[in-house]
């Protein structure tokens, strides 16, 4: 019998320790550079990425974003990956695409979840290596991490 | 819960040669982030759909690798170029290995 009451006390105990490191476990823009960074290696230039999502999300549950870029997808020039991060949700990584020439065009579709009011980051590497990014502020409403 | 697992896609039926089509894909899944409790304050475990695969006639087209970021029900769109008749298909996987697959016939004229 007390041993059940301990288990039940340790869970418990548990439970409201993860509760506070999952309040304070939003990522920052630094582990959100860092987790690109492990994705694609160099300092992306801006241009050449267009990303479009709403400038306001009443909804965080389900945000709609589109990324594309402006490149050919021939065997010699295409683009390789698209990377996406978010920097206030409790992990930088949203997405990362790996495309084949035979995509024919690098523009993707997706829904996201958002925590919180935050920026949205997309980086696209060219098969040479180059890297590209835009970024783009979305205001949320009503969080979408069911914490 | 996995029975209720399903994957929907929808492919243009015929293409001309070199066309570059849209393919728009959803797949009824809760995504469990790691993040959300239960009504016991117990967090639930994390259960997504991590990755994507599509290929057209067994040729790589796209990878994608999903994190708990992505919306429940993960509904995607994406472009692959056709050069002849085929099947492209989708393959997702979720935490637990289980897959699950659809495939589409496009027609090029």
């Amino acid at each position: 019998m007390t041993r059940f009451a301990a288990l039940t006390r340790r869970s418990a105990l548990a439970a409201i320790a993860a509760t506070i490191a999952a309040r304070n476990a939003f990522a920052t823009p630094d582990q959100t550079r860092d987790w690109l960074a492990q994705q694609a290696k160099g300092t992306p230039k801006e241009g050449k990425v267009t990303l479009k999502a709403p400038e306001i999300a009443e909804n965080g549950n389900a945000v709609p974003v589109t990324v594309s870029v402006e490149s050919e997808m021939s065997a010699t020039s295409y683009v390789k990956a698209i990377y996406v991060a978010a920097d206030g949700n409790p992990n930088p990584g949203v997405i990362t695409y790996e495309f084949t020439p035979l995509a024919g065009k690098a523009e993707v579709q997706f829904r996201t979840r958002l925590a919180q009011t935050q920026k949205l980051v997309a980086v696209a590497e060219m098969n040479d290596g180059a890297l590209y990014m835009a970024s783009r502020e979305v205001k949320v409403t009503i969080g979408g991490c069911g914490g | 819960m996995s029975d209720d697992i399903k994957p929907r896609l929808r492919v243009p039926t015929s293409a001309k040669k070199g066309d570059v089509v849209e393919i728009k894909t959803l797949i009824t899944h809760p995504m469990e982030n790691g993040q959300r409790k239960d009504t016991d304050g117990k967090i639930v475990p994390r259960l997504i759909v991590n990755a994507l695969k599509v290929t057209y006639n067994d040729k790589p087209v796209l990878d994608a690798k999903l994190e708990p970021a992505i919306a429940a029900n993960p509904y995607l769109s994406f472009f692959v170029r056709v050069e002849e008749t085929g099947t492209l298909k989708l393959t997702w996987t979720d935490d637990q290995n289980q897959s699950w697959s659809a495939e589409s016939k496009i027609e090029v004229a």
